[in-house]
């Protein structure tokens, strides 16, 4: 199992956060199960000071992933949580909004810059035809988009030393969280094929076709 | 119970989005109402209350809602969601802001990036980034959904529906907006552009992007997009990226220039109508995902277009 990238530009942000002195310690979170240590094997290479996985094998969806994190960072009191802005897999981006929702913290989301100053995550989000820079009051939410940073490159001896950082489990359940889906799957189905595409020799034809085939050219 | 449609405006003129939402919301045969969130909304609101099928626009105005905060939208959502089955917005930067976050304070799931509605509750969606698409079923008491609207129709217009004013609740004083940066253009919209000529790396430059591209949708009255690598090049700014990371368009007409067609490009561009592609090389992906294709030097192939059109 590996990383989601957006996640990992979450995890790149936490480090320069800490290698700047912003901040103290960087705890890498994930629910899963135990196939998901892979992953917090990752980031504790990445820098990340200890991990923890809330072992669950349920079907979890956003809402109830949302629930079991909440309940997480009360115990844990982070200054800041960094998520990546989506998953790849099932594409939703929710879970870092309803987390904020939930904790009844400021959010900042699909950002591509970050500063922490004065009590405050001064950032970047991309929204359609710019940008806007807003500043969300600590402890907030945040979530990365591919813009944010450069991953660093994880070398072989960091590994090598992220086995010895501790990984600790806790079984979600003992949370007393209901989160069984809200959502079923009825079916998944290959996207609309389009027609094969019809090659043409030149400008005078393409232009041709798209006048009195595709009608889309006056 | 009634369809709540949050809608989406800047500068006092409602996003066309708002009509296409509307017509999806036909299929629950219930009363639409839509919010508008800001400050100075008179003359958005009246072209929401022209939307044929709108029973009601429900007006929050405050200054502090002038450009409209996650917190407080999400905030005045959840206090009327309620009294509603059926939340909607646009799955743009807006929506897919706010509404998660709503759907998170009425305890509800919520569906993103709905490219179908099947039945009220059953929506198709594209998963993994677009490769896959999958039906789900909401079973929760109110129906939380982004949609992805150039798939859907646009409602006409001729309406007179009823305005009110709600009041604003305070700012929740966790976020401030700071500033923006928008791209100045006279260009259309890339979100809801009806043609849009598209770069990718193989213009080589700046300049190239400019000089290649910007006649041709001079030409066409067209949007310019760009692919995350020509934008990372430095050839084309971040605002007209389309793809899985940035803008998802659905025009009548795309052309893809030097574009050779990785999915998280496609994933923005695979709604559009007509899809042209112009690119050196024959196996291309982007072939793959074209109505006509013309294998050629864009530097040659591209200013030949352009002449060749009136």
């Amino acid at each position: 199992m590996s990383i989601n990238p957006f996640d990992e530009n979450a995890m790149e942000a936490a480090m320069r956060l800490k290698e700047s002195g912003v901040a103290t310690e960087v705890v890498a979170v994930t629910v899963g199960t135990t196939a998901a240590q892979d992953v917090l094997r990752h980031a504790l290479a990445m820098g990340a000071d200890r991990a923890i996985l809330l072992e669950s094998g349920d079907v979890l969806q956003p809402l109830g992933v949302a629930k079991l994190l909440k309940i997480l960072v009360e115990r844990e009191q982070p200054g800041l949580v960094l998520l990546g802005k989506q998953s790849i897999d099932d594409d939703t981006g929710q879970t870092g909004q309803m987390l904020a929702a939930l904790l009844d913290y400021g959010q900042g989301t699909f950002i591509s810059t970050l500063n922490i100053e004065n009590g405050e995550a001064v950032v970047t989000r991309e929204v359609e035809g710019g940008t806007e820079t807003i500043a969300v009051a600590l402890p907030a939410v945040l979530t990365a988009d591919l813009r944010l940073n450069e991953p660093r490159y994880v070398k072989l001896p960091n590994l090598m030393m992220a086995k010895k950082k501790p990984i600790q489990t806790i079984s979600a359940a003992e949370f007393g969280i209901d989160v069984s889906p809200r959502l079923a799957l009825v079916k998944v189905a290959d996207p609309p094929v389009r027609k094969a595409c019809a090659m043409v020799n030149n400008v005078q034809e393409l232009v041709e076709k798209l006048r009195s085939e595709a009608r889309v050219l006056p | 119970m009634n369809v709540l449609i949050l809608a989406e405006h800047e500068n006092q003129k409602l996003k066309p989005s708002v009509a296409q939402l509307v017509s999806a919301a036909q299929c629950w045969k219930q009363t639409v109402h839509v919010l508008l969130v800001g400050n100075d909304l008179a003359a958005a609101a009246q072209s929401a209350a022209a939307i044929t099928g709108v029973a009601c626009v429900m007006c929050v105005e405050a200054l502090h809602l002038q450009h409209p905060l996650a917190e407080d939208v999400a905030n005045i959502i959840a206090g009327m969601g309620r009294e509603y089955s059926v939340i909607l917005a646009a799955h743009s930067a807006f929506g897919r802001n706010i509404l998660p976050r709503a759907a998170a304070l009425l305890d509800v799931a919520m569906v993103s990036n709905v490219v179908e509605i099947q039945a009220p509750a059953t929506y198709v969606r594209p998963i993994y980034v677009g490769n896959v698409f999958a039906t789900v079923r909401s079973n929760d008491p109110i129906q939380v959904v982004t949609l992805r609207a150039s798939r859907f129709d646009m409602a006409s217009t001729g309406n007179n529906a009823e305005i009110v004013n709600l009041a604003p609740p305070p700012a929740s004083g966790k976020t401030r907006w700071l500033s923006e940066m928008r791209n100045q253009s006279d260009r259309p919209e890339l979100g809801s552009a009806s043609v849009v000529v598209s770069g990718g790396r193989s213009l080589g430059s700046a300049e190239n992007f400019e000089s290649v591209l910007a006649p041709l949708a001079d030409k066409l009255h067209s949007a310019l997009g760009a692919t995350r690598s020509a934008v990372d090049a430095g050839f084309a700014p971040n605002d007209i990226q389309i793809g899985q990371t940035g803008t998802v368009v659905a025009p009548e007409l795309y052309i893809a220039v030097g574009i050779s067609g990785a999915v998280q490009h496609t994933a923005g561009m695979q709604d559009s109508k007509i899809v042209v592609a112009i690119n050196h090389d024959p196996d291309a992906t982007i072939f793959q995902m074209a109505d006509y294709g013309l294998v050629a030097d864009l530097f040659e192939a591209v200013p030949a277009l352009t002449a060749a059109l009136p």
